[in-house]
């Protein structure tokens, strides 16, 4: 039997290494660290078609992450789909005219909400709506055009 | 000749249900017996050095070892991609989400279920769990909920620090071996990696491997044939059921967790 004393203090360095390794993971290893605990506030943009974006995909300016997308709806009578994007407060000054469009990082990348900012004096405030907004890029339909616009050449060249 | 067969699987078949039904009611009073031993945290403690403090040194050294490999066999498929940078998304996530929990309970039922069940099982074999009964001392209290909770207890911290060590692991090897960027391979962990989805999720699947290991260890120890070929024979069992249940289980989990 070993000493109580050595035996509690082995325990006690096992626990908190044990604690330590997942606060850790939480930290280093998770997104934690940059989804931003300060206060948010929400803005709404309708798009056509918003082709592979999902929730949580993340919103940028600039190419910098300001939020990140908080819901996904189809909005039945306007036949659009309705992306709420959550912006962290630290970025609350965005003109009323900024644009939202869909990008794709990298050729195959996961896709994620870009914001231009406009001219206006006014800012956009919890619950606006952006009224300018891009679709996303669906391969399909860019290779589609592509072919058409090509066959289209051809005959008037003939 | 045929019936004889039948009776036989029939046999055997009870004998599986009636096994499982006295698990689950030694799990009940083991549970109850849980209360009780909070009063008296010294049992629990010494329970931890022995089933967790004495598997850190696998589990350290195991969890490196598997992310070095994951980081050079990654490196490998990723580079004809012309994705190293994605390394370290790659060796995080499987360890996060699967090799973390469930490698660490496999180390778990070999290094730690096995010396439980042995040493219950020799406590019964010598007749010390009917001793203590005759002194009026609750075996399921003094021996039995310790350990389980032990055993539970250690499971989540050991499966977080396998993951940990091996997340550097990968690192060590991708980063400094084979010189992916060190910027991007934290980046890009920590763009994908999501503290709810996968982390959480593999805290909760340890916890239930932890349960599951801690429960099938004692109650092997408890129900062994009190002789030497049975105490061994438990301990095997312990270890393939383990390792099985875990599996098994891994897979349900995953569904549930990461299956849309």
């Amino acid at each position: 039997m070993r000493n109580t004393r050595v035996i509690e203090i082995a325990v006690g360095i096992f626990v908190a290494a044990g604690m330590a390794a997942l606060f850790l993971l939480a930290m280093q290893v998770s997104n934690l660290s940059n989804m931003g605990t300060g206060e948010s506030y929400t803005i709404t943009a309708a798009f056509e078609n918003i082709g592979g974006l999902k929730v949580r995909s993340p919103v940028t300016v600039s190419g910098v992450r300001v939020g990140r997308v908080d819901a996904i709806d189809y909005d039945n009578n306007s036949f659009e789909a309705v992306v709420t994007l959550r912006i962290n407060k630290a970025y609350s000054s965005f003109p009323e005219d900024t644009s939202a469009s869909i990008f794709t990082s990298g050729l195959l990348g996961e896709q994620y909400v870009g914001l231009e900012p406009g001219g206006s004096e006014a800012n956009l405030v919890e619950g606006d709506r952006i009224q300018l907004t891009q679709s996303a890029l669906v391969m399909e339909q860019v290779v589609g055009q592509f072919l058409y616009s090509a066959a289209g050449r051809k005959d008037e060249g003939e | 000749m045929i019936l004889d067969r039948i009776q036989g699987l029939g046999r055997k078949a009870i004998g599986f249900v009636e096994r499982l039904g006295r698990a689950h009611l030694f799990l009940l009073r083991t549970i109850s017996g849980i209360p009780g031993v909070l009063l008296r945290p010294s049992l629990v403690i010494r329970q931890l050095y022995m089933v967790g403090v004495l598997t850190l040194l696998i589990i350290l050294v195991s969890g490196f070892f598997v992310g070095m490999v994951l980081g050079l066999q990654g490196y490998n498929t990723l580079s004809d991609f012309g994705a190293e940078e994605s390394l370290g998304v790659m060796v995080a996530l499987s360890l996060v989400r699967e090799l973390g929990p469930v490698v660490t309970a496999l180390l778990f039922a070999g290094r730690a279920g096995s010396a439980l069940t042995a040493e219950i099982g020799l406590m019964k074999a010598t007749e010390q769990l009917s001793g203590m009964e005759m002194m009026a001392v609750d075996p399921m209290r003094r021996v039995i909920a310790p350990r389980f909770l032990a055993g539970f207890i250690s499971m989540p911290l050991l499966a977080a620090i396998f993951s940990l060590v091996g997340v550097y692991g990968g690192y060590f090897v991708g980063v400094g071996l084979l010189g992916v960027d060190d910027g991007a391979f934290w980046s890009q962990m920590q763009d994908r990696v999501e503290l709810h989805d996968d982390i959480l999720n593999g805290v909760i699947k340890s916890f239930v491997f932890g349960f599951v290991a801690a429960w099938i260890a004692v109650f092997e120890g408890y129900d062994a044939v009190p002789t030497s070929e049975g105490v061994s024979r438990a301990t095997t069992r312990t270890v393939v059921h383990t390792s099985l249940t875990v599996l098994g289980l891994d897979f349900i989990l995953t569904a549930l967790m990461f299956g849309d």
